[in-house]
């Protein structure tokens, strides 16, 4: 039976701002859509940047990619600051409990010591992968033009901090302080890890906005987050060692899910704007793509020995796949 | 199995592995490619790693603290609109201090976050960093979180619903429009000394203050709301902000004049800016909190020079337009008002004189100034419109090239004299409001000479409708700029009394509240 509450209806005179009535028609507008459509400024810039001046502080040319309206780029997730922190709250607190979980049985004792050393030697040198991709998306953050874009590369930026966190924290939980050290170290010394730097610092100088979103968020992050949290750790780790690991590094398995779909509805926009973007994109998704699955080479073996070069296929594989459902042509 | 006995770390040592640990020294790539934009301001950085974390937050603290501020704020916004909550204001023409809020404020909440990201990405410290993408984030959520607060007020009241088009167009709305983007075109040091220090350190609650405690006052749930909300972020934003001016000035001694140069300039800038701010405090709180005058005299000559007492031993000195602003505390919000009460048909918010009581009130506030110099101005006015005549200013205003408000502002030592000063550069004339805007102005001319100065646009005719032919008998300038700035004539300007919003207000009321 419905209870059928009274309450004091006024008339509104609009249901929206201009800007989102203009886009949208005249409704009432999702939180969304008021948080983010035309909240960047767009005319009559009083200077140019001295940082840039050839450009203006907000600027298309940015980017060789060219849209007519920047947001079409919008978010899948619908991802304004609220929903974000929201969702990304539920997550932290699911994975403290499992953290909690982990520390309070002292599991981080019972893993087979070979997995566990093998998980230490490939995650630690991540550490400092998160942060090169957490200056990129920063990049990408500043400098993209749109509040749909911009905003969730901010919130992509943020997300590979909390990974470079959450993988210090395992580091501090399975060793120590001297295994991050070791870590470091061999991100810095090793010769397994020099192409994947390599890789890192090239994507440091890259400053077309569109171009390093491809290195970054399809082509590095597309094959290595697939090969090592689902080949590596749910996949060989937990078959000899249990959920353990798997536990503290849910986040970085449920994050690339996610953001897979905010990174492909994004390039797959911008594809579907003319033959031009198409072939941009599948021109850059190709050179980095390959760049970044010859660093990742010798980073499998040290995650998964001999099933290394079968699992490179199989998320080569899957990634060739995204690019055909975001058309694009991707040949590496 | 052996019990490894592990090193119990500090906060310190544990923050520093989440964060300066992360970073590493580039060998394939130089660094000045990597970071292009810390050479060039002259600002000299030694070593990234003094830099002091003003505060300890790991992401996923972040998540959780502010996911439960959100929580609480939107379930406030939403009760807010479900519950008429706009009806329990003072009265309807508080509202119009939102008008100014929404298009003034809110486009700068977003170019702080973009600006920030930019400093996130540029400064090589990774502790500079992560703080100035925490502020980054929390300046979007601003953004963000005041378009939702006010978008319930958009759905009844007018001149809320076109702040996009508007902010970037009108004349008043391009005074926080240069000064802003004045930061963001500006190196990273300049940018987070404008911002970071001057801004959210030495004037924030200047700005904050006024219209949080203004929405406390006048019964506006919603926008009250975001600022306590907002609260904790913006105590994160001044620990950052102390934390990079002594930065700056402890790693190399001939960063201080540069810095003390940033200082001077954007105190002036920020006070030119908040004169804004002063009146909406002074003339558009039905419930008002406090004056600018003593607002001014707390924050500024209070708190403000107990700081520069702290930064002495730098060498940083206070800056010297102070004694100025001391001076001007008295008359500035009187002569915004003046200006644009006398204009109301060109703004996007009504206007109206103050009542007899209100008018006792700045009388008893500015007893120095205000009975003799403003009063009799307002009880002129009044007298005009009560006689059906009311005064409107006919043209122009002569507009300051730096600050870009029109020269209302008097001299300092002569409150019956417009302040005029020019200066010349490239054989061309330029005009300012003080000696200050024109000093600022001559330390960068080239940068200078690029604003889009509301009023030269106009006569340059730049400022009317594509396709406009102004040559044709009897064309009406004003009301073409109307419609280029997309004026709803009639609704959204004009004097509050008789607006819609007025009548609007009334009838809802008496809905809510008469059988």
């Amino acid at each position: 039976m419905q209870v059928d509450l009274q309450t004091i209806a006024l008339k509104p005179l609009r249901n929206t701002f201009k800007h989102i009535e203009k886009r949208f028609g005249d409704k009432v507008a999702s939180r969304y859509q008021e948080a983010t459509y035309d909240l960047q400024p767009t005319d009559n810039f009083h200077y140019r940047p001295t940082w840039d001046p050839t450009r203006e502080i907000h600027d298309v040319g940015r980017t060789k990619i060219v849209l007519k309206d920047w947001y079409v780029l919008k978010d899948p997730r619908q991802f304004y600051y609220g929903t974000y922190t929201q969702a990304r709250a539920r997550q932290q607190d699911a994975i403290e409990k499992s953290f909690d979980f982990i520390e309070e049985r002292g599991l981080e004792n019972s893993l087979n010591a070979e997995v566990k050393a093998i998980a230490l030697k490939t995650l630690m040198p991540l550490r400092h992968v998160a942060w090169g991709a957490n200056m990129n998306n920063n990049m990408m953050a500043a400098y993209a033009y749109g509040t749909a874009l911009n905003q969730a590369c901010t919130y992509a930026s943020f997300d590979h901090l909390g990974i470079a966190q959450y993988l210090t924290r395992l580091g501090l939980a399975l060793g120590d302080v001297d295994s991050l050290k070791a870590g470091k170290a061999s991100w810095e010394t090793d010769a397994d890890w020099q192409p994947l730097r390599q890789f890192v610092e090239e994507t440091l100088i890259t400053r077309d906005v569109m171009e390093l979103f491809v290195a970054q968020n399809f082509a590095l992050d597309g094959l290595l987050y697939p090969l090592v949290y689902k080949e590596a750790v749910d996949g060989v780790w937990a078959v000899k060692s249990g959920p353990t690991i798997g536990m503290m590094t849910v986040f970085m398995a449920d994050w690339q899910a996610e953001t897979a779909k905010w990174v492909d509805a994004v390039l797959k926009a911008a594809a579907a704007e003319s033959p031009e973007n198409k072939a941009l994109l599948s021109e850059w998704a190709s050179a980095w793509a390959q760049k970044a699955k010859a660093a990742l080479v010798p980073v499998s073996k040290i995650a998964l020995g001999v099933e290394a070069d079968a699992a490179l296929a199989d998320v080569s594989f899957a990634l060739q796949e995204r690019a055909k459902k975001i058309g694009i042509e991707l040949n590496f | 199995m052996d019990m490894n006995v592990k090193k119990k770390l500090g906060l310190k040592e544990r923050y520093h592995l989440m964060t300066r640990d992360l970073a590493w020294d580039a060998t394939y790539q130089k660094e000045e490619e990597i970071y292009p934009q810390l050479a060039y301001e002259g600002i000299k950085i030694h070593d990234w790693d003094k830099w002091e974390d003003p505060f300890r937050l790991t992401v996923d603290a972040y998540w959780k603290y502010q996911a439960e501020k959100e929580r609480k704020l939107y379930a406030i916004i939403d009760a807010f609109a479900q519950n008429n909550g706009h009806l329990t204001v003072t009265d309807a023409r508080y509202v119009n201090a939102l008008k100014l809020w929404l298009n003034g404020i809110t486009p700068l909440e977003y170019e702080a976050h973009k600006g920030y990201a930019r400093l996130g990405r540029e400064f090589k410290g990774v502790g500079a960093s992560v703080a100035c993408q925490m502020q980054s984030i929390d300046e979007l959520r601003h953004a963000q979180t005041q378009i939702h607060a006010m978008s319930n007020y958009n759905r009844f009241y007018n001149g809320l619903d076109d702040w996009h088009h508007k902010a970037d167009r009108m004349w008043y709305y391009s005074v926080p429009k240069s000064f802003f983007e004045d930061a963001l075109s500006a190196g990273p040091f300049e940018f987070i000394t404008a911002i970071s220090f001057s801004f959210e350190y030495v004037l924030t609650n200047l700005l904050f203050v006024p219209f949080v405690s203004g929405a406390a006052y006048n019964g506006d749930m919603a926008a009250m709301t975001f600022g306590f909300s907002a609260q904790s972020d913006e105590s994160r934003h001044m620990t950052l902000g102390l934390e990079v001016i002594k930065f700056m000035l402890e790693q190399d001694p001939q960063n201080v004049p540069i810095v003390q140069g940033w200082i001077d300039k954007w105190c002036w800038r920020g006070v030119r800016l908040l004169t804004l701010v002063g009146m909406m405090q002074d003339y558009m709180l039905p419930k008002r909190v406090m004056s600018w005058k003593e607002a001014w005299e707390i924050y500024f000559e209070g708190n403000g020079m107990a700081l520069f007492n702290d930064l002495a031993r730098y060498g940083i000195k206070v800056p010297e337009c102070v004694e100025q602003v001391r001076k001007e505390k008295e008359h500035i919000t009187h002569q915004a008002w003046l200006t644009f009460n006398s204009a109301n048909f060109l703004t996007n918010f009504h206007t109206w004189i103050p009542s007899k009581e209100e008018l006792d009130w700045l009388d008893a506030k500015y007893p120095d100034t205000f009975p003799k110099y403003y009063r009799p101005r307002f009880e002129y006015f009044q007298k005009l419109e009560d006689e059906g005549k009311p005064f409107f200013t006919a043209g122009l205003p002569r507009v300051c090239q730096l600050c870009q408000i029109p020269v209302f502002y008097t001299e300092p030592d002569d409150p019956t004299q417009l302040a005029y000063e020019e200066g010349t550069y490239m054989g061309e004339k330029f005009q300012f409001c003080s000696t200050f805007c024109h000093k600022i102005f001559d330390n960068e001319p080239e940068k200078f000479v690029q604003s889009w100065i509301p009023p030269h646009q106009i006569f340059q005719g730049n400022c009317f409708p594509e396709g406009t032919n102004p040559t044709v008998e009897g064309f009406d300038p004003i009301r073409n700029v109307a419609a280029y700035y997309d004026i709803e004539w009639g609704r959204e300007n004009g004097p509050f009394v008789g607006s819609e919003d007025q009548k609007n207000f009334a009838k809802w009321r008496d809905q809510t509240t008469k059988n």
